[in-house]
C-alpha cells in the first residue's frame, strides 16, 4: 500500500508530466512560430516541475526510484494524472482550451500549496507559481482571442469547451488521499478551490463569448488510476518507447 | 601537508568569472543564482538556485561551477540546490543588467515590459510573445527600427 503523500506527489507530478508531453507533441508543427516556441516553453516548464514532484515522490517512497524511473517504468494503471491532462491535442484551439482549464486550476492549487505544512512542497509550489502565472496569462488570452474571434474560431472553441468540460469536474472531487493531505495541512481540499476556479472561468468565458455547458457530469478515475481514458496508453507507447526497447539506456 | 583553504571572497571572485552558458555576456554571479558559498570543514559548499525549473542550462551551470572551482584547486566540493526563496529577476546585478542591454537583450523592468529598444532606444515597443528562445526571455519588437529583440522576463 502506497502512503497518501506518495500518491499525492504522483498526482501532481503525473499531471505535469502527461500534459507536458502532450504539449511537446506540438514542437515543430504549431500554426505559427511564436506559438510553437510558447508551447515548447510551456512543456519545458511542466516537465521541469515533474522532475521536482516525481523526484520527491521517489524520495518519500524510499525504494530507490527516481523521477525517470517513475516516468518511464510505470504502466497506465500506475499513473495518477487527471483525465483532462491525457486528452488528445485535437486542433490548436482544443489544445489551448485544455491548457486554459488546467492552468486556471493549477495556479489556484499551487498558490494554496505554497502555504503547505511540508516545506519541500511549499518550495516546489513557490517556484512553480512563477512559471504557471505566465502559462495561465497566455492560455486565457488565447481562449478569449479565439472565442471572440471569427465565426470559425468561435465555433471551434465552443466545440473544444463542450468536449473537455466533462473532464474538469474530477479536479475538484476529493478522496481518502485528499482527506489525509488536508488533515496534515499538506494540501487543500480540492472542493474548496471550486469557487475561485468558477469565478475566473466565468469571467474569461464571458469575454470569450463562450457558453459553459449546463451539465456538470464529471468523468472520474484518472487521479486514482482506476479508469484512465484509452488515450493515455497510446501516449505512453510513444513517451516510454526508448526505455521499453532499451531498458535503463542513458545519455 | 597543510591544505590551504581559499577565502570566501576569492571563491566569489572565481565564480564571477564563470559565464552563463546561454547568455555568456553575463556571469553566474550577475544572474544572482549563486545564493551562498560556505566552508563545511574541508568541503566547499556552493548553494545554487535554478532560474526556471525546466531550464536545460541548469545542469551545464553546475558542471561549469565544478570545472571552474576544481581548476582553482578545490578538491572537496558539494553543490546544493535551493528552491526557496525562488529565483527572481530582481537578483540580477546592476552590472548584469547593463551588460544584457549592451548585448541586445532588454533587461527586466518592474513594469513588466522593456523600457526601450536595446538597439535604437525608442520607447515605441510591442510584445510579440511572452515566450522566447530560452525560458527566461520574451519576444518584443521595436516599432521604430522594426527590429525584433529579446526581453529578459520579470519573474
Amino acid at each position: 500500500m502506497n502512503t497518501p503523500l506518495f500518491e499525492f506527489l504522483c498526482r501532481m507530478g503525473d499531471n505535469t508530466l502527461v500534459l507536458g508531453h502532450r504539449v511537446s507533441e506540438w514542437c515543430g508543427v504549431a500554426p505559427v512560430l511564436e506559438e510553437d516556441i510558447a508551447l515548447a516553453n510551456t512543456a519545458l516548464d511542466l516537465i521541469g516541475q515533474t522532475q521536482l514532484w516525481l523526484g520527491m515522490a521517489g524520495e518519500v517512497e524510499g525504494k530507490g526510484r527516481d523521477a525517470d524511473k517513475l516516468a518511464f517504468h510505470r504502466d497506465v494503471w500506475d499513473f495518477r494524472n487527471a483525465l483532462l491532462c491525457e486528452q488528445p491535442n485535437g486542433d490548436f484551439g482544443q489544445t489551448m482550451m485544455r491548457q486554459f482549464l488546467f492552468d486556471t486550476w493549477h495556479l489556484i492549487m499551487l498558490k494554496a500549496l505554497a502555504d503547505s505544512s511540508n516545506d519541500q512542497i511549499a518550495a516546489i509550489a513557490e517556484k512553480s507559481v512563477k512559471e504557471v502565472t505566465y502559462h495561465q496569462e497566455r492560455s486565457a488570452d488565447t481562449v478569449i482571442g479565439l472565442g471572440d474571434g471569427t465565426e470559425e474560431s468561435h465555433m471551434r472553441m465552443q466545440r473544444a469547451l463542450d468536449k473537455l468540460w466533462p473532464f474538469v469536474g474530477e479536479l475538484f472531487i476529493g478522496d481518502d488521499v485528499d482527506d489525509a493531505m488536508v488533515e496534515q495541512g499538506i494540501a487543500p481540499d480540492p472542493a474548496a478551490l471550486r469557487t475561485r476556479f468558477d469565478n475566473q472561468l466565468d469571467a474569461a468565458l464571458a469575454e470569450a463569448t463562450l457558453t459553459k455547458p449546463a451539465d456538470d457530469f464529471a468523468h472520474k478515475g484518472g487521479k486514482t488510476g482506476a479508469r484512465h481514458t484509452e488515450h493515455l496508453g497510446h501516449m505512453l507507447t510513444q513517451m516510454q518507447w526508448l526505455q521499453r526497447a532499451y531498458p535503463d539506456a542513458s545519455w | 601537508m597543510v591544505i590551504e583553504k581559499p577565502g570566501l571572497e576569492t571563491v566569489w571572485q572565481w565564480l564571477s568569472a564563470v559565464p552563463d552558458p546561454e547568455i555568456p555576456v553575463i556571469s553566474l554571479t550577475d544572474l544572482g543564482i549563486i545564493r551562498d558559498v560556505q566552508w563545511q570543514g574541508d568541503t566547499l559548499e556552493v548553494t545554487v538556485t535554478p532560474t526556471y525549473s525546466g531550464c536545460p542550462a541548469t545542469s551545464i551551470i553546475n558542471l561549469d561551477i565544478e570545472t571552474a572551482l576544481r581548476g582553482h584547486g578545490i578538491e572537496n566540493l558539494t553543490l546544493k540546490r535551493q528552491l526557496s526563496p525562488a529565483w527572481t529577476s530582481d537578483w540580477l546585478t546592476q552590472s548584469g543588467k547593463a551588460k544584457l542591454e549592451e548585448y541586445g537583450i532588454a533587461p527586466p523592468q518592474p513594469a513588466g515590459g522593456p523600457k526601450h529598444c536595446p538597439r535604437c532606444k525608442s520607447t515605441a515597443v510591442e510584445r510579440i510573445s511572452q515566450f522566447g528562445s530560452t525560458p527566461c526571455k520574451a519576444q518584443w519588437r521595436c516599432q521604430d527600427c522594426l527590429e525584433p529583440f529579446d526581453y529578459f522576463k520579470c519573474i
